[in-house]
């Protein structure tokens, strides 16, 4: 996966103007509305590769762009300068090519949470190809592999743990076999035993599975123990990039405990406080 | 390399025509699911619909005259309108729905055309649209003695079928409104039905309405699919005097449908070019 100077900005009114005086009634709306929206630039110019088969991180605060890079890629925004390929395909011009390599879990579980998991299982496998029974056959596999039981299965998702959602989140992406797997900010507010198991599953993942992955956290252990690389991400731009190993090498210096953390080496390139997990 | 990724890609995402029909029966089969899910809210729809069809009906009887043609007349009203507003609803908010659910980005991720997508939302709006007339019929006629012994019910269903076409165009175009705007699009979708609802004499005769509105009577698919309908079902108007009116609605069909594909197909670009295209929240 390649991207080559990629921006991406978009266009925001400030909307506590709205609650001012001047802006209120008809007119005063009518003036909001042609204030003149600021632009924010949420991807600046970011290139890099990703090869065959690893696990890339970007790490960032929020707010940063991870989420908006990841979308880029996913082809749900059109990026406004640069270029991305996905194996060969761009995600502009062969959307639809580049559909079929890639499936992308979000922070928030994206699924029909009245349904069971068994039947949003189901719906996935028809969207992307499978005949019903293969599709069912498929889903109920994938279910017991993740140590449901048929009452799990066939009840409704918004009953299950967060952790749990996660995780059949992660099985339904890689139930269509994808080349590439965007996952974003996967763990994000999993309380720590739930976290370890996506964590776990990934790591399975890319043991059973010929799938390269971009995962975006503003965890740093969780980077330093699923990705083979790392870049960090701030204000839209790649401000370091490499293996975790080289970047504590080129950056590090030592924290109050005598070792280097990825907290310590975003600290020395931004000159920033990375945020803690109150704040993000 | 890329051959060998692109194979396992085709294998996974199989871009055949099959597999577009299988992907757009998947969405036929989801809201089979969610509407099971729902069921309560479902039946309360339905005893409302119901409900509100007698009261409509009900007019009928108080006004002076014979009541069953009113009656008939009436209920034939409340039925189309029934149907017509259950499809431009379930087609328009189809969007909305989805970034209601959180679930909008992986379907409009998915690697189907947006044919197959919108299709397969249409396909469940037409089946559920017509299950639902016919409990709502079958409740009212147990209330009313309505008389069809006349009535040409044949022609009657083609009208109505024909009459879809042009509702899912409808539709298409509606449900570009909460593309463009998340917080206002799905509310707009409503003052479009509302308006149709006036202007096509769901209740009355479109010559009571001012005659500013006319020209929009004119171009409301609904107008014809009443008319149509009422001939049928009222005065047992044959096939053959309905075909005009079955002509007028294929040939809005015929231009509403692409038009509300190639209107949906740049609302999708404008909302990826803004970053519209997600969930709420």
């Amino acid at each position: 996966m390649v991207c080559r100077e990629v921006s991406k900005t978009f266009y925001e009114r400030d909307e506590t103007l709205a609650y001012l005086p001047e802006y209120r009634g008809l007119v005063g709306r009518w003036r909001y509305l042609r204030t003149r929206p600021t632009p924010v630039r949420a991807v600046d110019k970011v290139s890099f590769e990703i090869r065959r088969g690893e696990i890339f991180g970007v790490l960032g605060p929020n707010g940063s762009g991870k989420s908006t890079l990841v979308r880029l890629i996913a082809t749900l925004l059109l990026p406004d300068a640069g270029s991305v390929t996905v194996f060969g395909h761009d995600v502009v011009k062969e959307r639809l090519a580049v559909r079929r390599l890639i499936n992308r879990v979000s922070v928030e579980a994206s699924f029909f949470k009245k349904l069971s998991a068994l039947e949003n299982l189901r719906y996935a496998a028809r969207l992307y190809g499978y005949p019903p029974r293969e599709g069912t056959e498929k889903a109920l596999d994938i279910l017991e592999r993740l140590g449901f039981n048929r009452r799990k299965a066939f009840g409704s998702l918004e009953n299950l743990s967060r952790g749990m959602q996660q995780k059949v989140a992660v099985a339904r992406a890689l139930f269509t076999s994808p080349v590439l797997l965007l996952l974003d900010e996967p763990t994000t507010g999993l309380d720590p035993r739930s976290k370890r198991e996506v964590q776990d599953f990934i790591l399975e993942v890319r043991e059973t599975h010929d799938t390269t992955v971009l995962l975006t956290s503003h965890d740093m252990s969780e980077a330093d123990r699923l990705c083979d690389r790392v870049a960090f991400m701030d204000e839209g731009r790649f401000v370091a990039e490499g293996t975790p190993s080289e970047l504590k090498e080129t950056y590090g210096r030592p924290g109050g405990d005598g070792t280097v953390s990825l907290e310590d080496i975003f600290l020395e390139v931004t000159g920033k406080e990375w945020p803690g997990e109150e704040d993000v | 390399m890329r051959k060998e990724v692109e194979t396992k890609a085709e294998r996974a995402g199989r871009p055949s025509l099959r597999a577009e029909l299988g992907a757009a029966l998947g969405f036929v089969e989801r809201n089979w699911y969610l509407t099971k899910r729902y069921f309560g809210w479902e039946v309360v729809f339905l005893f409302y619909t119901i409900v509100n069809t007698l009261t409509i009906a009900l007019i009928g009887v108080t006004t002076p005259g014979e009541a069953g043609p009113k009656v008939l007349y009436l209920v034939v009203g409340g039925l189309l309108w029934g149907f017509l507003s259950v499809i431009f609803h379930d087609v328009s908010e189809s969007v909305a729905w989805e970034r209601w659910e959180g679930t909008i980005e992986y379907t409009f991720m998915a690697p189907i055309r947006r044919l197959t997508h919108l299709g397969g939302m249409c396909m469940y709006a037409v089946i559920y649209g017509l299950v639902r007339s016919v409990v709502v019929l079958g409740a009212v006629a147990l209330f009313f003695d309505l008389d069809l012994s006349g009535a040409n019910l044949v022609g009657g269903l083609v009208v109505l079928a024909v009459s879809s076409v042009s509702f899912i165009g409808l539709g298409l175009i509606a449900a570009v409104l909460p593309l463009l705007s998340t917080e206002r699009g799905s509310q707009a979708t409503h003052i479009m039905e509302g308006f149709i609802l006036l202007v096509s004499g769901v209740y009355y005769e479109i010559e009571v309405l001012p005659s500013w509105l006319h020209p929009f009577s004119v171009l409301s698919p609904a107008t014809y699919t009443l008319k149509a309908v009422r001939m049928a079902l009222l005065e047992g108007a044959p096939l053959v005097d309905l075909f005009p009116f079955v002509g007028r609605l294929l040939l809005t069909g015929v231009v509403l449908i692409p038009l509300g594909l190639l209107v949906f197909s740049l609302g999708e670009n404008y909302a990826m070019r803004t970053g519209k295209l997600k969930r709420s929240g």
